[in-house]
């Protein structure tokens, strides 16, 4: 079983110092952008990450990525601890290849300059050192291939490219050097419907094909619903719940995780689910008041207790958690 | 759920054509597009990006950039020639009579004034208030679309505001005046889906409550589905189907509205189930663009598709299909 776990986050924290302003900018406070988080991922599996923005769930994919260091806790890739690794050797470490990332805005994360070959090939020279050219041209064009993009394509720029081509470029890019996780920030939120399923079957083939598991951050859970078998919702820096995406449809057991199923539009009129709405917006992860339950506030179901005690993430039922005084049924 | 096909509608649009000239030839935009919007109605208007729902909504605002050409067909308000305003009438229309919320919040606004002095700016434009009554009504626009502290966030830069309240501030500013038209571009790209639920309720309150004829474009049919009465489905520049909300989801006609639908993660239950639409956008420059202007992506597509121009012709009550073998 556990050399199957590709990805093992335990007790997860990233904190930002901000300044408040004021003389000399020397008062601090402190973001708590993620907060204490702890996931696995095994091989092949899908597993979407959801929340709003601002939840942190951007963040944690660059600390599972190592894009940023975290501030706590420990991150093991297939069983090796890379927390203490340094960034610097961490590049030239064999374990940098496994987890990859596939960026938010296709047209943001391209380079300009660059041919869709050389941004393709560009992480295979940096992390796996080919010897000769032909490998780096054998290997470019195998990765095209499998994201279905044209070969004639690699001699363009970004900017002669569509909104879906630039994505599986984005895709293309990560799968060149084989990983074995795919960390996918939003890969589908600024592309049209029609594209997105496109780029969703595309991420169901690869995991299937190469058996490579995906982390899809995303906040539209119709979307997670199809591609992952498991999901994790955040709020504020904390997961709040995790399930099997079944259950998680079906019987939601986090009024979060209630008020954001019943957001998503649906145009099934069977399926129109009663519609809870969050009043307010989330509140600043800036200094969280440790003693309530970061709901707090905009929460249906809140009672005296929530506003004391910050709830445990608690097991409930077959591989299911949440974190909540007084989940649903 | 009104249609208003029995008085004369608050917006017509007949037979609207666009094209731009660029160096690379002219982009025939909008061929012949036409569609009503009655009072208190709210109209979807959707398609992928470049099917010339904005250059649609932009025409009616008469916001068009400057290589666009408006080559044919009229737009009627209330019975009056929009296009044969003067420009100095339409400035005084745009804004009081008829107003537009823009897709990216963030970017609508000026990011160096703040956000009350926008609307204030609105109102001065289109009232002769003086500034204490105007300031009174700034705060009013405001509280309208429940702005916590009303007073406090007047004085607040876009970058302070969250994506939520920027676009709250996007709706207070068009809404300022009391227009009558709303057109709501993608209002909603780029927020939360929980925000997005409570902007589009509001929006559609608001509309209700004000019995504003609104066009609420969007690529989202899901969205469409839930908050609008009617919905124009684009393709390419060309309406290929018009309907109501029940009869597009449950009976589409047009092979493209078919596809659109099923791409859509919300109708179906497994992956397996979702379709992408094959092929793109047909090259807008192109002189031999076919009748169809979807024929090339089309999996019904007959000779007489190319033969023929085609015309919206009338299915079913408001319900109406530009397809020579629809479904």
């Amino acid at each position: 079983m556990s050399s199957q776990r590709i990805l093992e986050a335990q007790g997860i924290s990233k904190h930002f110092l901000v300044d408040k302003g004021g003389l000399m900018r020397r008062a601090r406070s402190v973001l708590y952008a993620v907060d204490n988080i702890s996931l696995h991922i095994d091989q092949g599996e899908a597993v979407g990450l959801v929340g709003e923005s601002g939840c942190g769930k951007s963040t944690l994919a660059r600390v599972i990525s190592r894009l940023v260091d975290p501030t706590a806790g420990t991150l093991s890739i297939s069983g090796n601890d890379v927390t203490h690794i340094g960034s610097l050797r961490f590049v030239h470490s064999p374990l940098r290849r496994k987890v990859q990332m596939v960026f938010q805005d296709p047209s943001e994360s391209l380079n300009p300059r660059f041919t869709v070959f050389d941004i393709i090939a560009d992480p295979l020279r940096q992390l796996c050192r080919p010897k000769r050219k032909a490998e780096v041209v054998a290997r470019v064009e195998e990765a095209a291939r499998a994201v279905n993009l044209a070969l004639e394509l690699l001699e363009r720029f970004p900017h002669q490219l569509s909104g879906g081509q630039k994505a599986r470029v984005g895709i293309a890019r990560a799968m060149v050097v084989d990983p074995e996780l795919l960390v996918l920030d939003e890969p589908t939120s600024a592309l049209d419907v029609s594209v997105q399923a496109t780029v969703l079957k595309l991420l169901a083939h690869l995991r299937q094909e190469a058996g490579v598991a995906l982390l899809f951050v995303s906040h539209d859970l119709n979307v997670v619903r199809l591609l992952c078998s498991r999901i994790l919702v955040m709020y504020l820096g904390r997961i709040v719940e995790s399930g099997p995406t079944e259950d998680i449809f079906n019987r939601p057991r986090h009024p979060y995780t209630k008020a954001l199923l019943s957001a998503v539009p649906s145009l099934r009129a069977d399926g129109r689910v009663e519609s809870v709405h969050l009043e307010g917006e989330l509140r600043s992860p800036i200094n969280p008041d440790p003693h309530a339950c970061r709901l707090a506030g905009r929460c249906p179901r809140q009672q005296e207790r929530c506003l004391r005690e910050e709830p445990e993430l608690q097991p409930c039922g077959p591989d299911r958690a949440v974190r909540c005084h007084f989940p649903l049924d | 759920m009104t249609s208003s096909t029995d008085s004369a509608p608050l917006l017509s649009i007949d037979g609207l054509s666009v094209s731009f000239r660029t160096r690379r030839g002219v982009v025939n935009a909008l061929d012949r597009v036409s569609f009503d919007v009655g009072c208190g109605e709210i109209v979807g208007v959707a398609g992928e990006s470049g099917s010339g729902k904005s250059v649609t909504a932009f025409s009616v605002m008469g916001i068009l950039d400057r290589a666009a050409r408006i080559t044919s067909g009229s737009i009627h308000f209330e019975q009056r020639d929009v296009l044969g305003m003067s420009q100095r009438q339409r400035d005084a229309w745009r804004g009081r009579e008829a107003s537009i919320i823009f897709q990216n919040p963030r970017t609508a606004l000026n990011p160096i004034r703040r956000v009350g002095q926008q609307i204030a700016d609105v109102l001065a434009r289109h009232s002769p208030d003086s500034p204490r009554v105007i300031r009174q009504r700034v705060l009013d626009a405001l509280r309208q679309v429940r702005v916590s502290d009303p007073e406090k966030r007047q004085n607040a830069y876009p970058m302070e505001l969250s994506g939520g309240q920027c676009q709250r501030v996007g709706i207070a500013m068009a809404l300022a005046c009391s227009p009558r038209l709303l057109i709501a571009d993608e209002p909603t790209t780029g927020l939360d889906v929980t925000t997005q639920a409570v902007i589009m309720d509001l929006i559609r309150e608001l509309a209700r409550s004000r019995n504003l004829g609104t066009v609420l474009i969007t690529h989202d049919l899901a969205l469409a589905a839930q908050y609008c009465d009617r919905v124009v489905v684009m393709h390419a520049g060309h309406v290929v189907e018009t309907a109501e909300v029940s009869q597009l989801f449950t009976s589409a006609r047009h092979p493209y509205t078919a596809k659109l639908l099923r791409s859509v993660p919300s109708m179906v239950d497994r992956l397996d189930q979702l379709q992408a639409i094959e092929g793109s956008l047909p090259d807008l420059r192109r002189n031999d663009l076919p009748h169809c202007r979807f024929a090339e992506r089309c999996e019904r597509r007959l000779p007489v598709c190319d033969s023929q121009a085609l015309t919206l012709e009338v299915v079913g009550p408001h319900h109406r299909v530009a397809c020579r073998n629809p479904l």
